[in-house]
């Protein structure tokens, strides 16, 4: 799916990054830094926006591509409004975490990395959330659901729709 | 620039305050009390601020705001029962506390010193008697060391880290010690990496220190890997300083000023309490210029991880703070020698660390009296999966798995029969019940062929298959192999290909043969720790559960019954023939008379579930 990265909706964010890099490309090893802040500013990193860092950093746009589908953390499409973090830790999955996800990608009809058309949810696959007492857990935008059943994951959902 | 007059007098007044916590002081009457809620990674998921945030409220309207402090600790470990609050001095511990219990508390205990009984952790009820925290059963086997202060202090205030000690190891060591002396303790300790490949903490200090360079540096390895673990996560959050301190230490001895902590973005709440304890100790003049009226200077700088296990290996971590994709470099120097910007490196994990000041303070003797000769001190495991107890644990190297999962854990839940416990994560591999008696050490959960890893400790059940936990670790393998070596990134999906064969009951003779080879070529070709223990998992449930293999290969079946492809549907003897299964089958492959016991045909069975879901009498399961 296309998303459109809109300048004018951006341009505060914008420019708060220009001055980020303004701050940091002297120090070394800036890169992950401002791909950092460009993704916590703008929620991901538009390509629009790997453009400007390539030529800000002097850095090759092939190697900001590199580094950023290199890390999970960063994400090349927005994420949605609430985004849904499954934990598939090992202590989450050996008490039924796999299904929990299933259910989530069921209901929503998207799969992990993806994002709903409307930007309203998008599903992550996290590691262990330190919450394993309460396996299996998923968190909402910060909100932790545990000792879950694939039964209540409808009910969670419809709070946020 | 603080002075240790400073320091000892932040000490002396703060401790004042701690008393009561500290079970120092009964309390002046009923009033003089402490609460302690947990403020822990699995605590604070459900609600621990907005307990605190009640309980302040509650004292306050009773007009006992002066007498009774109100305080959010870090991890108590006991997260199976959270959110827990713990009420000092009388040493009581309340599990599952909701923001409706808190009125009662306030009013019973707080107000009449009448202890709730209802709310209390079951653990510590016995025989009619209460029991105090500190001698139930889940922490009296324990020792804690790297977690020494969690659960204790305030994770937000330096000066109650100042009260137990904190920064008076680096006081002693900056004032009185040469790099030398340092490091020989450290040697002499025998402190091994708790990042899971236990190497001599005081040897890799040493390379570093000798190297002579115009510029070294310290990192932390705070990118906790292990996908089912929080250790080092917990240690971050309730006791930062002790890391901080520690690291100013080592950059002391081998001569560096300059240390980076590489943590996880995915602990926004860790970053964050790193941040303010950073900001604390520079202020105080505890990091920064002249420490201690010195000439050593220290600074640290948090760099955050973006999700890359890889990242926790210490060349790719190097890569990664550079700013490039984190990909391990080929072994041609050592990191003591040439590691971060080409310069000498040391890299510690966060609970290695964490054990510096202790030992520093307490001296060799003591820290080599706790544990084995082979691994002196302790180890902390995030202990889960099916076990009573989940939680956080510390406990002193050689203690058995039995001890720890049976004595400390509370053993399996619901009736069910232990199976295999996982140490290592991913590099590691599982246990079966034969081995339970073997004590915790480097060396021996090495032979069994797992490890001791970072410290996550799953517990594995009757119902848990073994081919299917391999082809998990595999999974996960496969996703986070950085590509750079073949044997890694094509054999680690070649081998996850086939376990998902097996595990949907298209498994041949040969698979098994194949995993084998591959697991050789795999561990022998990678250039990284990675790749070279990838295949553990699978060797070691090969070793120990070859029969679950072959029972999926040769008779299409999963022993445990978790393998959907492989299961079949059947109605028990505890059917009513209440006839809702036969009613909602979507392929009406379901057959019986009202009251009568119904049967499933299982050729026809489509295995959606349904008849399971509605039965009311639970008598449909999976076999
Ligand atoms: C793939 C891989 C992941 C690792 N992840 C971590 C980690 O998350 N945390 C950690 O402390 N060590 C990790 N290590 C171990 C480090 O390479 C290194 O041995 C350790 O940080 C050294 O510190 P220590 O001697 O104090 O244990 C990992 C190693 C490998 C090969
Ligand atoms: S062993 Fe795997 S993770 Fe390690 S360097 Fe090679 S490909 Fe990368
Ligand atoms: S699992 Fe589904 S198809 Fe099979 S018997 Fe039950 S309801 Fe019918
Ligand atoms: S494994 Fe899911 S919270 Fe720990």
């Amino acid at each position: 799916m296309e998303f459109e990265f809109d300048w004018e909706a951006n341009e505060e964010k914008v420019k708060e990054l220009k001055i980020f890099m303004e701050e940091n490309k002297r120090k070394k090893g800036a890169l992950i830094a401002v791909l950092h802040e460009a993704q916590d500013l703008f929620g991901y990193l538009p390509i629009e926006i790997q453009k400007m860092i390539s030529e800000e950093l002097k850095v090759p746009l092939s190697e900001i591509y590199g580094v950023a589908t290199f890390y999970s953390h960063f994400s090349l499409i927005p994420k949605g409004e609430y985004k849904i973090g499954v934990c598939l830790g090992t202590a989450c999955y050996v008490k039924g975490a796999q299904e929990i996800l299933d259910k989530v990608e069921k209901t929503l009809g998207i799969t992990v990395g993806q994002t709903t058309p409307d930007r309203k949810f998008s599903i992550s696959a996290t590691r262990c959330l330190g919450a394993c007492g309460l396996a299996p857990v998923l968190m909402i935008n910060g909100d932790v659901y545990g000792r879950l059943k694939p039964g209540d994951v409808e009910e969670i959902l419809n709070k946020y729709r | 620039m603080i002075t240790i007059q400073e320091l000892n007098e932040i000490k002396q007044k703060t401790l004042e305050n701690m008393k009561l916590r500290l079970q120092e002081d009964s309390g002046k009457g009923l009033h003089g009390k402490h609460v302690l809620i947990c403020g822990g990674p699995g605590c604070h998921s459900s609600n621990a601020e907005g307990i605190k945030k009640a309980f302040k409220e509650k004292i306050k309207e009773k007009g006992l705001d002066k007498e009774i402090k109100v305080s959010l600790a870090g991890c108590f470990g006991l997260c199976e029962t959270g959110p827990n609050v713990e009420i000092y001095p009388d040493g009581i511990f309340y599990a599952h506390i909701k923001i409706e219990d808190i009125d009662e508390i306030v009013e019973n205990h707080l107000c009449k010193g009448k202890i709730v009984e209802r709310l209390l952790y079951e653990g510590s009820l016995k025989d009619g008697k209460i029991k105090q925290v500190s001698e139930v059963d889940f922490y009296n086997k324990q020792k804690k060391i790297a977690l020494r202060n969690c659960g204790i202090i305030d994770y937000e205030s330096i000066d109650e880290y100042i009260a137990l000690d904190g920064y008076q190891a680096l006081a002693k060591v900056v004032m009185e010690m040469t790099q030398q002396e340092v490091i020989d303790i450290v040697k002499a300790s025998n402190l091994r990496g708790r990042g899971g490949a236990g190497f001599p903490t005081g040897r890799k200090w040493e390379t570093a220190y000798e190297y002579k360079a115009n510029k070294k540096y310290v990192i932390c390895n705070a990118d906790e890997g292990d996908p089912g673990a929080f250790m080092d996560r917990s240690i971050l959050e309730g006791d930062p300083h002790s890391v901080l301190e520690a690291m100013a230490i080592a950059g002391y001895a081998i001569g560096s000023d300059q240390g980076y902590i590489y943590v996880r973005a995915e602990y926004p709440i860790a970053v964050r309490r790193l941040q303010i304890a950073i900001a604390q100790a520079k202020e105080k003049g505890l990091l920064g210029k002249n420490i201690f009226g010195t000439d050593f200077s220290f600074d640290i700088e948090l760099r955050l991880g973006a999700g890359a296990f890889v990242c926790g290996e210490g060349t790719a971590l190097m890569e990664s703070i550079e700013g490039r994709r984190g990909m391990p470099r080929t072994k041609i120097y050592r990191t003591a020698h040439r590691g971060l910007w080409q310069k000498p490196t040391i890299i510690n994990n966060v609970e290695t660390f964490a054990n510096v000041p202790a030992i520093i303070q307490n001296g060799v003797e003591w820290f080599k009296n706790i544990g084995t000769e082979d691994s002196p001190g302790t180890k902390v495991f995030a202990l889960g999966g099916k076990i009573k107890n989940t939680g956080l644990i510390e406990v002193p190297m050689g203690v058995t798995l039995r001890e720890i999962i049976f004595d400390i854990g509370g053993g399996i839940p619901n009736g069910k029969k232990f199976k295999a416990v996982q140490t290592g994560g991913p590099s590691g591999g599982c246990i079966p019940e034969e081995h339970l008696d073997t004590p915790v050490d480097f060396g021996s959960l090495g032979r069994l062929g797992s490890i001791m890893g970072s410290g996550g400790m799953i517990v594995l059940d009757e119902d848990d298959c073994m081919v299917d936990i391999a082809r998990f670790f595999l999974d996960f393998t496969v996703e986070e192999s950085c590509g750079k070596c073949v044997p890694c990134r094509e054999g680690t999906k070649r081998m996850l290909e086939i376990l998902e064969r097996i595990t949907k009951g298209e498994g041949t003779p040969e698979d098994i043969d194949r995993l084998e080879s591959l697991a050789e070529t795999i561990t022998n070709g990678s250039l990284c720790g990675l790749g070279q223990t990838a295949a553990n998992p699978v060797t070691s449930t090969l070793k120990y559960f070859r029969d679950e293999y072959e029972a999926h290969v040769y008779e299409k079946r999963c022993p445990a019954g978790s393998c959907q492809s492989l299961l079949e549907f059947f109605i028990t003897e505890d059917c009513i023939g209440c006839t809702k299964c036969a009613r909602n089958c979507p392929v009406s492959c379901i057959s019986g008379k009202v009251k009568e016991r119904h049967v499933i045909d299982t050729e026809k069975c489509i295995k959606c579930g349904t008849c399971m879901e509605v039965c009311p009498t639970g008598a449909v399961i999976k076999k």
